[in-house]
């Protein structure tokens, strides 16, 4: 009886270790690309640096620029941008995870991450649309 | 097992003699950092430690003043190494120093310089711009410095990276063209560095705003007089 009742209860470890597993980690996956690739230069909160790096928290660039932003993240930018009437003038490299670019899903998740996070409201981005966007994007090898 | 008998209170010994004195009872010291030298004594006193310093520098910061370690002599100081186009780590470890640096903005106990690795492309403008746009609107307080035009002002500043515990070098695969790490280093009054950090772990920055205020103190008791001056 009480060796049953050790089994059961070793099973059950085993179950509630392994089930996690199971699961798709990819619901918190924009929040995770967002600290690997974005933090550090745009800050845990997205707030930016000064006047050199733009804060992405409440940026009107996001909504003015939405179609843009899969080519945006892929490819990096360089070059003079306004946001929210400030110029910056930086240098962004391509968003990459692990020394590898992102796939149109962990762009979709990072871009949804971003547009409804600190103030940001925008409507969900579907995979599909960022891959659509993404062929208007000039060089883009995968 | 004897040996090790001995070595211990041997050891402690030994500190407790170097730390005796009229600072024996004082607060923690933070550790001098670097080889030290060990000089005999031609009168055959007890021989004389010489610690290491900071390595000499000759530079110009975005106001165009000169930056030596004369002029910051009598101070603590605290340094990095970056470029102004940089989009590596640059934003995170100069975000870092600005939190440190924020509380002491108007404080002449300590300055801060940041040299740039990038000489032939970070002219004083570019280094101005840059503190603008970060916040720092007093370069006497906050130096972006560059160790000039000439052909060997890269390997001087490579050579200074390397004298302050951090590690810059141009390279092609990293972003940017330049690849450094983002360590932080104090220097007291006297020229000799006291701690390093590393800037893009919050926890090392967090060390750094601990340990800086124990430096001050220490500076405060060398020159009691400038501290009631103040």
């Amino acid at each position: 009886m009480i060796g049953r009742c050790l089994g059961l209860g070793a099973l059950g470890v085993v179950a509630c270790l392994s089930l996690p597993g199971c699961f798709s980690n990819n619901r918190h996956q924009g929040a995770r690309l967002y600290a690997e690739a974005c933090a550090g230069c745009h800050g845990d909160a997205g707030q930016g640096l000064g006047r050199l790096i733009p804060p992405l928290a409440g940026a009107d660039y996001l909504a003015l620029h939405r179609a843009e932003l899969p080519c945006l993240l892929r490819r990096g930018v360089h070059g003079p941008m306004t946001v929210n009437g400030v110029l910056y003038n930086q240098v962004m490299p391509a968003a990459r995870v692990d020394d590898k670019q992102l796939s149109p899903a962990r762009l979709t998740n990072l871009l949804n991450y971003i547009e409804n996070n600190w103030g940001n409201h925008a409507a969900p981005r579907t995979i599909q649309e960022v891959e659509r966007q993404l062929t208007a994007c000039p060089n883009v090898g995968e | 097992m004897s040996i090790r008998f001995w070595l211990a209170p041997a050891l402690a010994a030994a500190l407790l003699t170097a730390c005796s004195g009229p600072s024996a009872d004082q607060a923690a010291r933070l550790p001098i950092l670097g080889e030290r030298d060990v000089r005999p004594n031609p009168n055959g006193g007890p021989a004389d430690t010489i610690f290491a310093t900071a390595p000499a520098f000759k530079a110009v910061d975005q106001a165009g003043k000169p930056v030596t370690n004369q002029t910051l002599a009598g101070r603590a100081y605290i340094t990095d190494f970056f470029f102004a186009t940089c989009p590596g780590i640059c934003p995170k470890m100069n975000g870092a120093l600005l939190s440190v640096f924020k509380p002491y903005a108007t404080d002449p106990r300590v300055a801060f310089v940041s040299f740039t690795i990038d000489p032939a492309h970070d002219s004083l403008a570019v280094l101005d711009d840059y503190a603008q746009r970060l916040g720092v609107t007093n370069a006497a307080r906050w130096h972006f410095v560059t160790t000039g035009h000439s052909a060997t002002a890269r390997d001087t500043v490579y050579g200074l990276a390397k004298g302050f515990f951090t590690a810059a070098q141009p390279d092609k695969e990293a972003p940017g063209g330049f690849a450094h790490n983002g360590t932080f280093a104090l220097v007291d009054d006297q020229g000799h560095i006291r701690g390093l950090y590393d800037s893009l772990d919050a926890n090392e920055v967090a060390r750094l705003q601990k340990e800086l205020p124990v430096l001050l103190a220490e500076i405060a008791e060398r020159h009691p007089q400038a501290t009631a001056a103040q």
